[in-house]
Order: C-alpha cells, then structure tokens, then sequence
C-alpha cells in the first residue's frame, strides 16, 4: 500500500533535512522525497503547514500492564501515546508481576501487538520484584526483547548490589537506567525540602537524596564501563555531576520531564493538590531553570514524560497517602513546544534530537531517519494550533496530570507507524 | 469589623487584625464562663461535627466543652470506631457527614493538609484542631490569649520556641501568627528538630544554645517531645536532651524577673520542664492556656458560623 504526504516541513537533523516537499511511503518503509512527487495508487494527504519528523519515542512511561490495569493497561497507554504524538515508548518494569523475567516481557509484546496503537520497547527489572537483592534474568529478557534496565519506581539501595548489576548487563549491550533515590535520606519525603515542605507540614525530600545515587551511579559506570542513563533527573546539582561526567567521556546520558522543567515546588500550596505529587518531587524554580539550560546547551539526551496514571480516588486523599506521580504523554509535545521551541529556546532540530533521535540511541532500537529504506515511524506536528488541555481530551484512564486547564500552543496531528496511520488529524485511528 | 473567613485551617490567611478580633471576642466568652450557668443559647440548632482521626483528649473535651457552652448540638466522631478503619477514604466519610445536614466540622487528623480537603469535600465551615505536622490553630490562639492577658501585646516581644520545631503543628502556625502580630520568634532546638527553612515559619532567630538565648525571652514556649511522632532518633536519650533543652531550676537565673512558660500540654515531667518550673505560681501559664482554649474555641465557632448575623449576641 503506498502514502504519499504532500507539501509538509519535512524535518531531519539526521540527514540534514529542513525542507517543503513530498514523500512517498510504500509497505512501511519510506520511498522517496522530493517535490511534486507523483503516485500511480494509493492514499495522498495534504500536509501544508504540518512539520513532519521522525515518530517520537517516550522513554519512561507506566503503563501498569500487568496488574494495576485499573489505573490504565497497553491499549489505553499506547492510545494516549498515539494521541500525544509518540510511535514508541519504553514501559517501565514495576508491574504486578514486577517485569523482570522473560515470560512478563512475551505479555507485555504479545498485548502490544494485539491491541497496542505504539511500539512498545519494555524494560526489564534490574534485580527481581525491585527489591534490590538479587539479579533477574537479564539475558532472558533480552532474549525476548527487553531493550534496557531499570528498578524504576526505587533506587538500588546497596552500591554493591548496583554494582553487579551494571558489571552483569554489560554483556548485552544495553543500558541500565536508574532511578536515583537514597532511602535512607528520603525517608517519608512527600515534597521537596525547603520552603514549602516548611510551610506545608510535610516530610522533605531533599535534592540530596537524588544527588548521592547520581554520583554513585556515575562512579560505577566509570568501574564497570557499563552505559548509565539518568531517569529523571530533578536537580541541577544532579545537572552538574552528568555534565562532568559527560566532559570526561564516560558513557552517561539523562532524561528531564517537562513537570520539572515547568512546574516547581511552587504549584504545591495550602490545597495540597496531590496532582503535583511525584517522584522526584518538584524542585524550586532555580532547579527547573538550570534543567531548562541542560536541555539547551546540550548536556539533558532526552525528554521523557514519566506518564504515572492512576485513579482519581488514589489522587482524590489526604497528601501523604496519594500516590507519587502524574500522566504526561499527552501533553509532553505540546509543553515543549510552547514552552522551548516557541521562545526561541531550542530549534526543532534540537526537539527532534531530544525526542526522537536521543530516545532510540539509548534503547538502542532501529534508528529512523526521514530517508529513503528507513521505516516509516512519522509524527505529524501542527506547529501553530492553540489549544487548552482538558480531561475530557484524554485517552488515557487517568486525569493526574498536571497541565490541565494549560493553554499550548502545538500538537501532533498525525501518527504514523511503520506507515499505518495510529493518530489522523488528532483522532486515533480504531 | 468585618470578619470574612469561612474556614480556620491556615493561620497565615488571618491578617493580625483577624487575629485580634478573635481575641477580642474570646475576651467578651469569658464573662459567660465565670457565670453560676455557663451556657448562651449562640448556636441553638446548629450541629457541630468533631471529626477526630487521631487520637485526642484534650483538644476534642476543649472543643466539645466550647460548642456546649454555646448550646450547639455536638456529635463526636472518629476514635478507634471510624470508618476509616474499615478502609472508607476521607473523602467518603465526609461525603457520609454531610447527609446529616450538619453546620461546621472541626478536624483533627494526623496528615497534613486533610481539614482542606474535608473543607474541599464538604463545602462546610471547618475548623482544624491539628492536621499532621502542619498547623493548630485554635492551639495558636489560645497561646496568643494567654500571651496577650500576660503581657498586654506582642510587639517587640521576644518569644523562645523550644524543642521539636520540624515535628511540631504547634510551630506551624504560632510561628507565623507570632511574626504577624510584632513579635520576634526564635526558634531554639538541635538541628535535628529544626524545619529546612525556619524563616517560613516566622523565626528570626535560630539557636542550639538554649542557655544564650534564654536571658533575653519574654516568654518560653517549650514544646512537647511527641515521643510517638519522632523518626530516626533526632537525640540520643531524653537525659540529654533534658540536659540541653529542658527549663529546670537551675536555669531560672537566666530567665527575666517577669518571663512567663508555656506549653501545649500534656506535660513530660521531667523532659521539657521539671516540676519546679511547671508549677511555678508566677511564671507558669499552662493551665491559663487550658482556659483560654474554651474562649477562643468558643470565640472561633462564634465568629465562623455567622456570629451576630444568625445567633444571639454574646
């Protein structure tokens, strides 16, 4: 079957493309660009105004599938990454099974292919049920397609422990994301620790409880030669110790989400609004600017969303037993859009980088450039439409999020996947 | 003057002139507390909720004692016998209440931030009577009647705060009522029970040396040792933290001729205080505080379910 897109913003630092043109896709794979492109057959839809770049890829996303299918499962997950713009997404292992053997991994790829509106890259637990004390089988779990690893949701406690776990996964070539979080300092923490855990009544969670782990982590990259990748990253002083680590060449990258690029301690007021509740907390405004500049000049890899849904009567109680986290997949392209692109911060060279070409190089999964051969993973992205968010515009189950009832400018229109279309003029394709 | 609160949840909404006028109407409930018959029919047919998901006996009688006085119909609710137990959320149980058709709640919970939330749920008049480690504001107001009848205002006045400030919902809001009326607020504890950012809370001063800082105290707010509410061992033994921070005999040398104590109660004899200062006729204000409880509570339902507008004057 052929598809030919006509008169969109074709746009590829990859391949140094940043054009006005057409291209024709047949079976999946991208045939040609090229102006005024013809075609005997086939579906043609007229893109003038849209930007079209490489599909978009989420690395860190809860989809709660298996086990907590009540917050949201693949096909609502994957139909809200659909809707955000995303053609993949990394899922995170802290399932129920937790995801660290094989057989959680063929689930995970099996409902994906079934009823999935994305590709589904899983990662695999670092050590078995997070608990931080034994290896899993990572070898299995690359077997059946796990692209990285991660004992997301916690940190590993013991350095030792992290240390086999790094020593281990480098013979598979794939990259050990942590989540950076010292218990023993973090403790209760609902906030972070400062004026408004002060004023709130509230157990800090201070900034230091992240930066140990980050340095930690470094230093045992530096040891085992295995690739760290930062999850979350909430601190500029954790910012710091990346761009030293970065400047000596050891192999470490990390991932921002936009609620810590563009919320702050701030949103947490005397209504204990649970929506701000997540894990790393929300920082103060300082923090958020210097994250702001990493993603600038180059030092922040990738923008991740750590879409955390769950049911509005988890969220709907008393602070300090709500539930950490909120959604974002819907949301994440039209906040960085207005919010770094619009002002002049970075170029849609750089947001293709940070969302599309970074993402796939740490997961390591096919690359797509807007070229002929490369599969057809597409995002179609109205540049100019102005638009308010709204629960009621969500796929997902869940309504955490905390962007609702902000004004964007920009969004994805369009979806594809390996040439089929996921997402059409803002509607997911059934 | 006008009074336009619906709740009283966060001390740092009431303006000093909302605080004195609380006062001022605290003062007026004395007179009906020193009568043969204690009672004015106020708030006849009006049902007050007292709410109490955590463990309280003297707040809760406090409460219960002001709204009978004010012939308020009262139901208590909570204790070991809440639905809580039975897994019901906040939210339920307050939904449940409702359908009661009651007046006010007064809250008093052990996570920070629920009396919002039961205010959210209910669309009610609420009172906090203590929320985690956030605030007490009724317990501030009282401390503020107490200071004022002992020493005629607040500014420039120098209060000490002594003990588990980061644990401590009775620092949560004295602090910044005490910086709102004029005084100056030092906070004096080891750094283990000092909040991240002191100066949120009011305080101007910061020490660990009780024994410096005690001769320039016109009052010496000790605050209880919450043994059931301390994480991780913020001090080796209460011997030493006796050693350290409790108000004793022997530091009655440092004090001023005219320094008045208090405390929030219940008392840790030998912890904050020794007997000899928690009985001690001329400076100790405790059981005044207990008093002052029953006015500004009084005071405080008053004023948040219509005051003059609806019930008899005072």
């Amino acid at each position: 079957m052929a598809l030919m897109l006509k008169n969109a913003r074709f746009i590829d630092p990859q391949v140094g493309l940043d054009e006005v043109c057409d291209m024709l896709i047949r079976d999946g794979k991208i045939v040609e660009l090229g102006h005024n492109l013809d075609m005997p057959k086939g579906v043609e839809r007229d893109l003038g105004g849209k930007i079209v770049v490489p599909g978009l890829v989420d690395c860190h996303v809860h989809f709660r599938d298996p086990g907590m299918e009540y917050k949201e499962d693949i096909e609502t997950g994957s139909r809200a990454a659909a809707h955000g713009g995303f053609t993949g997404v990394c899922t995170m292992p802290n399932t129920k099974p937790t995801t660290d053997n094989a057989s959680v991994i063929e689930y995970i790829n099996k409902k994906a292919a079934d009823v999935g509106k994305c590709r589904i890259y899983p990662s695999g637990a670092c050590t078995v049920g997070l608990r931080g004390e034994a290896l899993s089988e990572m070898g299995d779990m690359v077997a059946h397609g796990a692209v990285a690893f991660t004992d997301d949701g916690r940190g590993v406690q013991d350095s030792g422990m992290m240390r086999r776990v790094m020593d281990y996964a480098v013979q598979f070539g794939k990259v050990v994301m942590s989540h950076c979080q010292d218990e023993g300092l973090v403790g209760k923490g609902q906030i972070n620790e400062g004026v408004q855990s002060t004023k709130l009544g509230l157990a800090g969670w201070p900034a230091a409880g992240e930066e140990l782990q980050i340095q930690r982590d470094i230093e045992l990259s530096r040891l085992t030669g295995c690739p760290l990748h930062v999850q979350h990253l909430s601190s500029l002083r954790g910012l710091n110790m990346v761009r030293r680590a970065k400047e000596e060449g050891l192999k470490v990258t990390c991932e921002v989400t936009p609620h810590h690029m563009f919320l702050s301690e701030e949103n947490i007021t005397e209504t204990y609004d649970t929506t701000f509740k997540v894990n790393p907390p929300l920082r103060t405004k300082e923090d958020a600017a210097e994250i702001i500049k990493g993603v600038v000049d180059g030092t922040v890899d990738i923008i991740v969303t750590d879409h955390a849904p769950h049911a509005d009567y988890e969220k709907d109680r008393e602070f300090e037993l709500a539930p950490f986290g909120m959604t974002g997949i819907e949301t994440s392209l039209g906040t960085v859009i207005t919010h770094l692109v619009k002002p002049g911060l970075i170029s849609w060279n750089r947001l293709v980088e940070l969302m599309a070409i970074n993402p796939r190089a740490i997961l390591g999964v096919e690359e797509v450039k807007l070229a002929p051969g490369y599969t057809a993973d597409l995002t179609v992205i109205d540049p100019d439409v102005e638009w308010d968010v709204t629960v009621d515009d969500f796929e997902s189950k869940a309504n955490n999020c905390g962007f609702v009832g902000a004004h964007l400018s920009g969004r994805a229109t369009d979806v594809y996947v390996g040439g089929y279309a996921t997402m059409e003029e803002g509607v997911v394709v059934e | 003057m006008a009074f336009n609160h619906r709740n009283l949840i966060d001390i740092n909404e009431y303006s000093a002139d909302d605080l004195m006028l609380i006062l001022e109407t605290a003062e007026r409930f004395r007179e009906v507390n020193e009568r043969r018959i204690k009672k004015v029919p106020t708030l006849k047919g009006f049902t007050v909720v007292n709410m109490f998901n955590e463990p309280s006996t003297r707040t809760r009688s406090s409460f219960e004692m002001a709204e009978k006085r004010l012939s308020a119909d009262t139901l208590n609710f909570g204790g070991s016998a809440t639905s809580t137990v039975k897994g019901e959320s906040l939210v339920d149980t307050v939904k449940t209440l409702c359908s009661y058709k009651i007046d006010l709640i007064v809250v008093r919970d052990k996570h920070a931030g629920a009396p919002y939330k039961v205010a959210q749920t209910s669309g009610l008049p609420v009172i906090d009577a203590g929320d985690g480690k956030h605030q007490h504001p009724t317990q501030t107001l009282l401390d503020l009647y107490t200071i004022q009848q002992a020493k005629g205002g607040f500014e420039g006045l120098n209060v000490g705060i002594v003990g588990d400030i980061s644990h401590s919902r009775v620092a949560g809001s004295l602090g910044p009522a005490l910086s709102a009326l004029g005084a100056n607020v030092t906070f004096i504890a080891p750094q283990t029970l000092l909040p991240a950012r002191p100066e949120v809370l009011g305080a101007v001063n910061v020490t660990s040396n009780f024994d410096e800082a005690l001769p320039e105290l016109d009052v010496v707010y000790m605050l209880r040792i919450q043994q059931e509410r301390l994480e991780g061992a913020p001090f080796p033994t209460l011997r030493e933290y006796h050693q350290l921070f409790g108000l004793n005999r022997a530091r009655e040398a440092l004090l001023r001729p005219e320094a008045i104590i208090c405390h929030p109660g219940p008392i840790n004899r030998g912890v904050e205080l020794d007997s000899y200062m928690a009985d001690h006729v001329q400076r100790s204000a405790i059981l005044d505080q207990v008093y002052a409880g029953i006015l500004v509570r009084m005071a405080s339902l008053y004023l948040l379910l219509g005051g003059a507008e609806h019930g008899s004057d005072a």
